[in-house]
């Protein structure tokens, strides 16, 4: 088995960093991401992507290139295509990776999963047509894909960065469909001079929406009842707007409202997590260096909460410094010289997520879904048999799951994980904290005998013999 | 790519490559993302799932939903985790008949 002084799980922008500044410091690094190339989602394919995809996705996107590069410069060993699915005590990390499963170890791990789309259960959001907005820019990035007659809905400035890389490719949106409302705004004027700290991310957002205004792009704000209408595939988005019903004929529906941690890896291994209502989601429990309440294990990026990709960076190279200074590589004074400019730059970068987190909330029709709406997509259990387990005394998600099976399907609770323990806690009165959420367990993607198989041909060790 | 397909791609393909889907034969540019590759050819969907039979397709793009699995030489794969490769047989996998 491989052994290294870190493994970092996670090529974003939080991982390269600390790869990056771990290999620097002297340290033996490996880095493994599922992707075929560095980036994350929020740079996937940058070092791949011509100067029109360049155009269309924004310079904020052709960042990413300064970090693939210096990781490609760098003495970090990088395992792409590969699927972690196991992290235990150790460290010891079970992956798959070209049909073969394997093994690293490590003394430090460094978890920069960064986040999953928020789930937004509404009636309609499983027909073939929907997909998260993340997953369209997925498609442009990787692919140069892009939904025909689509129509956005949900909330969050990513709404905006999408419908403009779609006006800039020649293929607009129909309409933005906004759940956001004019109060929401107005509650969230007490963040300005917050958000004014951080003017250039609210330029940017400002720039966006008169870039919108321009092309012609329709818009809706303070719409509900959002649902989607198909018998086997996304017909029309129908929603309410202004004190009218609307029904608009699309054949994609890309739904987002916020981003939220993937908590899988750092659940997996005990990591405590905590309730945060500014952001609605469950964040694990950190210090300023990004160290979890376990030993040699850090988290960095959105898996953390959500900062977005320049604060992951920061967090990548605070990280990494701390695990350099720890590993003895680094004296505690300069560790402290080289974190003082990063940690004033990540205050500027967090002063507009206050006014963010505000004005753009959730959707509340998706955080209380109609008992009629599936809220686990896999086992298609629906909103209303999860409010009938908590009626008949169920207080947490895993005697829920065990009632309905919510979970147990292949996303593993990925997707409405944060819905069971919203349902759970609304019906039985408790806080989302004392409420909990889903164990989890290894294996975090599922894997074949053959892959295990093949491992066991390698020589290295079964990693269930315990 | 059929007229009627929901997505379009910006640029055209270098080299398309065929693959089986359900024994017929399709065009897909090699070394694609599969799930992307399939819907710019107007596939809609991907699967029907075992406890309804509903139909699904790709969702998150990015493996965490699992709505994207078929069913390739014998093992299910998630199509938005793998590149085109010349000659694959992909099966979708049908109502309640797996899992």
């Amino acid at each position: 088995m491989a052994e290294f002084d870190l493994a970092i799980i996670g090529a974003g922008p939080a991982g390269m960093a600390a790869a990056v500044t771990a290999d620097k410091a002297g340290l033996r690094v490996a880095l493994l991401d599922e992707q075929p190339r560095p980036g994350g989602q929020i740079y996937r394919n940058v070092s791949q992507a011509s100067a029109d995809r360049v155009r269309v996705l924004g310079a904020d996107y052709a960042l990413g290139r300064g970090l693939t590069t210096a990781l490609a410069e760098s003495g970090v060993q990088h395992i792409h295509g590969a699927v972690v699915w196991a992290i235990e005590d150790g460290f010891r990390l079970s992956y798959t990776a070209n049909g073969t499963a394997a093994q690293v170890s490590a003394r430090r791990v460094l978890i920069a999963t960064g986040a999953l789309e928020r789930p937004l259960p509404i009636p309609g959001w499983t027909l073939p047509g929907v997909m998260t907005a993340g997953a369209a820019q997925i498609l442009l990035k990787g692919s140069g894909i892009v939904p025909r007659q689509a129509v956005l809905a949900g909330s969050g400035p990513l709404i905006y960065l999408v419908a403009a890389q779609m006006v800039r490719a020649g293929v607009p949106p129909l309409a933005l469909v906004e759940t956001q409302s004019t109060r929401d705004m107005i509650g969230a004027l007490r963040h300005m001079p917050g958000a004014l700290r951080g003017w250039r991310g609210l330029a940017k957002g400002l720039g966006l929406i008169r870039e919108l205004r321009r092309a012609g792009v329709k818009r809706f704000t303070g719409a509900d009842r959002l649902k989607v209408e198909g018998m086997d595939r996304a017909e029309a988005l129908c929603f309410r707007a202004g004190g009218e019903d609307h029904r608009i004929a699309c054949e994609t529906v890309l739904l987002h409202h916020g981003v939220v941690p993937n908590t899988q890896v750092a659940r997996s291994i005990g990591v405590s997590h905590r309730w945060s209502s500014a952001q609605q989601t469950f964040t694990p429990v950190l210090d300023a260096w990004g160290g979890t309440d376990r030993p040699g294990l850090f988290i960095a990026g959105d898996g953390a909460g959500i900062s977005g990709a320049m604060v992951a960076e920061i967090a990548g190279r605070l990280a990494a410094l701390k695990l350099a200074e720890e590993a003895g590589h680094l004296g505690i004074s300069e560790r402290d010289r080289r974190a003082a400019p990063l940690l004033r730059a990540r205050a500027r970068e967090l002063a507009i997520r206050p006014f963010l987190d505000a004005a753009y909330p959730p959707y509340p029709g998706a955080l209380r879904p109609d008992d009629d709406t599936l809220i686990c997509r896999c086992e298609e259990v629906t909103a209303g048999e999860i409010r009938q387990t908590a009626t008949l005394g169920c207080l947490g998600p895993n005697q829920a799951k065990s009632f309905t099976r919510a979970g147990m399907g292949p996303c593993q609770g990925r997707y409405c994980g944060l819905t069971v323990t919203a349902i759970l806690s609304q019906t039985t009165g408790q806080s989302p904290d004392e409420t909990g959420y889903y164990r989890i367990r290894p294996p975090l993607k599922p894997v074949t005998l053959a892959e295990l198989a093949a491992m066991a041909e390698t020589g290295a060790t079964n990693p269930e013999g315990e | 790519m059929p007229a009627d397909a929901p997505f379009i791609a910006l640029n055209r393909k270098e080299r398309l490559v065929p693959v089986q889907l359900d024994g017929t034969e399709l065009m897909l540019p090699e070394g694609e993302n599969l799930a992307a590759s399939l819907l710019a050819a107007g596939v809609r969907s991907f699967r029907e799932t075992p406890v309804s039979g509903a139909p699904r397709a790709p969702f998150c793009m990015m493996g965490a939903c699992f709505d994207c699995l078929v069913e390739i030489d014998g093992i299910q794969r998630q199509a938005c985790m793998l590149s085109v490769a010349e000659g694959m047989v992909i099966a979708r996998l049908k109502g309640t008949t797996h899992g």
